[in-house]
């Protein structure tokens, strides 16, 4: 069937952003830092867990981000990784009392591997059949939790209650504080690791593909290894989120893992601006606080509502948060001259 | 044996449902080379209008008629006021927008109709087809109408002017804008196209699965696995991929042990993703050659 063949021009399916716009600069970086690590100590206990949810699921954004923005591929399925890092997490202090802290590596390095392994078929797949793959691991990985056989460590149906660790050093502080500080560490150590993963060697490798990846290719660019590697990091990284989820919330169950989770990352990725990491910590908050704010306006119609405060978003700026940095980038450099 | 054949027929019945629902996300696919995952709430709000039309009185094919008419015209508005300010936005964007429309549409309709479960009547009756315990004669007329719409749509894109221009507008728009076509409308007319198949699905499917805000969660999934798994180039895919998820999905059920309803769908996808990893444009779809 040669005739039926067709040829096309491969246009890149997420638009580049150039690199030095993938990343804000050190002053920037600082005051925000800065601003995030101030900010619990004027706040209620409640605020500082939300902010703690909001840190966490801006992890899972900006691995999300890593896989989409940095290498080009789709992803509906963050939730499945999301749930395998919160799932060893559990277990592992559950069954085998090992400290909350150190679950954090053992769960990234599971994920990455899970991740890594299901980047091998994913290979052959690209942009919307890779999201049906991916949209697919994420519907199946809640009935897997469930499953009978995996009962006597997931708990099944019921899921793990978790212990809320307390500060240590007998420092004087409210677990959630602590927790908050512990969280904004390891998002910091890995926001600083994936910046610089997108700047070094493996980094413009992934951007090579995202771009044209025949041409990538051409240019000597081991494509199958790399997109499997970006699938393990980004699966890592999302498995550390998931991690930290648990042990914030002190429970996992199978039904707090469906698509809804993984459809929420990607929105929050597109809110933030695909490829423009700082723009992670923007889409989180917007999963986290718009649908309050929906539900707020109206209970009835809170769907519609998030529905409408979406497309508003979208329509007012296409490219995410990214966009709007840029214009004020651009301000502040005509004000400056 | 006779399990097997009793088990395969009934697959087929519910391989109709994923079937009519695959035909439309493929004629939107079509259009804008993307998948829209409002389009089992679109079918789902044309099946409430169509119900509401039967309580205000009229009869069964009357409101058919008027609900189909009322979705062409609805999908077009929606692509207009929506998606044409899109045209330009990030692939992702206009993703995110699928998703804000499936919460706008879904929401609007749980407060106009509420959840409650409702009864759709059917006009080919509900009793055994040719006998059979397996297929009722809804089942049969589904399957039926589901192929009379493959062999229209089959005549419309092969041999009228505007199914004609609607391919090109899709394949190579640039050119298709030199030779005079005005590519913008023949995506809203895909989306309007779409959205009249997807109610004609909607009203053959809510018999079985009951009228309700959420109907069309599981189908959508089913109908995007259909759809994938045929070719999402190719109508007649995915027909016979809808087909073919539903036995399958029978299959695994009744064969494999342990397989109870719960793991029916994570089967059925695993599967899918094993065709695509072997034929990556699916079975019947055609390979797509990239140069740089």
């Amino acid at each position: 069937m040669a005739a039926a063949q067709e040829v096309v021009t491969e246009t890149p399916t997420v638009e580049a952003p150039p690199k030095r716009a993938m990343t804000l600069g050190y002053g920037t970086s600082l005051a925000l830092l800065g601003l995030l690590a101030l900010v619990p100590l004027f706040a209620k206990n409640f605020i500082i867990f939300q902010m703690t949810t909001l840190l966490i699921y801006a992890l899972a954004v900006l691995a999300l981000n890593i896989l989409t923005g940095g290498s080009g591929q789709f992803s509906l399925g963050q939730s499945a990784f999301y749930a395998v890092g919160a799932y060893s997490s559990a277990i592992l202090m559950e069954h085998a009392n090992i400290n909350y802290a150190l679950t954090l590596p053992i769960s990234g390095v599971i994920c990455f591997a899970f991740g890594y392994l299901f980047g091998k078929p994913a290979l052959r797949l690209s942009g919307i059949y890779l999201a049906l793959a991916t949209f697919a691991l994420a519907t199946a990985m809640p009935q897997l939790l469930k499953l009978g056989v995996l009962e006597p460590w997931t708990g099944g149906v019921q899921g793990l209650v978790v212990d809320k660790p307390d500060a240590p050093f007998g420092l004087k502080m409210s677990q959630d504080m602590w927790l908050y500080y512990f969280t904004l560490a390891v998002s910091t150590a890995i926001y600083i690791f994936s910046v610089n993963l997108l700047k070094s060697r493996s980094g413009r490798a992934f951007m090579a593909i995202r771009d044209n990846e025949i041409a990538a290719s051409a240019m000597g660019i081991d494509v199958a290894r790399y997109k499997t590697l970006a699938f393990g990091i980004s699966a890592g990284i999302t498995g550390v989120a998931g991690a930290l989820g648990a042990i914030a919330v002190q429970f996992v169950a199978p039904d707090s893992y469906t698509v809804t989770l993984a459809i929420s990352l990607f929105l929050g990725m597109v809110v933030g601006g695909v490829g423009w990491l700082p723009g992670s910590i923007v889409g989180a908050a917007f999963i986290i606080f718009v649908p309050n704010i929906a539900e707020s306006i109206s209970k009835g119609l809170s769907g519609a509502v998030f529905g409408v405060l979406l497309f508003l978003v979208i329509f007012l700026m296409p490219h995410g948060a990214r966009q709007v940095a840029m214009f004020g980038q651009r301000l502040v450099g005509k004000l400056w001259k | 044996m006779e399990l097997l054949i009793n088990q395969v027929l009934a697959g087929i019945a519910t391989g109709a449902i994923y079937a009519c629902m695959a035909l439309a996300i493929v004629m939107i696919y079509q259009a804008i080379e993307n998948l829209n995952f409002a389009q089992g709430e679109m079918a789902m709000f044309s099946t409430f209008v169509a119900w509401q039309l039967m309580q205000w009185g009229l009869s069964y094919w009357e409101a058919f008629l008027i609900t189909v008419v009322l979705s062409f015209v609805g999908g077009i508005v929606i692509e207009r006021l929506l998606f044409k300010p899109l045209a330009k936005a990030p692939i992702l964007t206009n993703v995110a927008g699928f998703i804000a429309l499936f919460a706008i549409v879904n929401s609007c309709a749980g407060l106009i109709w509420d959840f409650t479960i409702k009864e759709f009547p059917t006009p080919f009756g509900s009793a055994p087809f040719l006998g059979s315990q397996l297929i009722s004669t809804h089942q049969a007329g589904m399957i039926g109408v589901t192929l009379l719409l493959l062999l229209l749509l089959f005549f419309f894109f092969r041999f009228t002017r505007i199914g004609l221009a609607m391919r090109a507008a899709a394949a190579l728009p640039e050119s298709a804008r030199l030779v005079g076509i005005n590519t913008s409308w023949m995506i809203a007319l895909g989306w309007g196209m779409a959205a009249a198949i997807g109610s004609i699905a909607g009203m053959l499917i809510a018999p079985v699965v009951f009228l309700e805000p959420n109907m069309m969660g599981g189908v959508l999934i089913y109908g995007f696995a259909a759809a994938v798994l045929g070719g999402l180039t190719s109508p007649f895919g995915a027909v016979i991929g809808g087909f073919l998820v539903g036995i399958f999905e029978n299959l695994a059920g009744t064969y494999i042990p342990g397989v109870g309803n719960e793991l029916k769908l994570p089967i059925a996808l695993a599967l899918i993703i094993f065709v695509l990893v072997v034929r990556p444009a699916g079975l019947f779809g055609r390979a797509i050659v990239k140069r740089v």
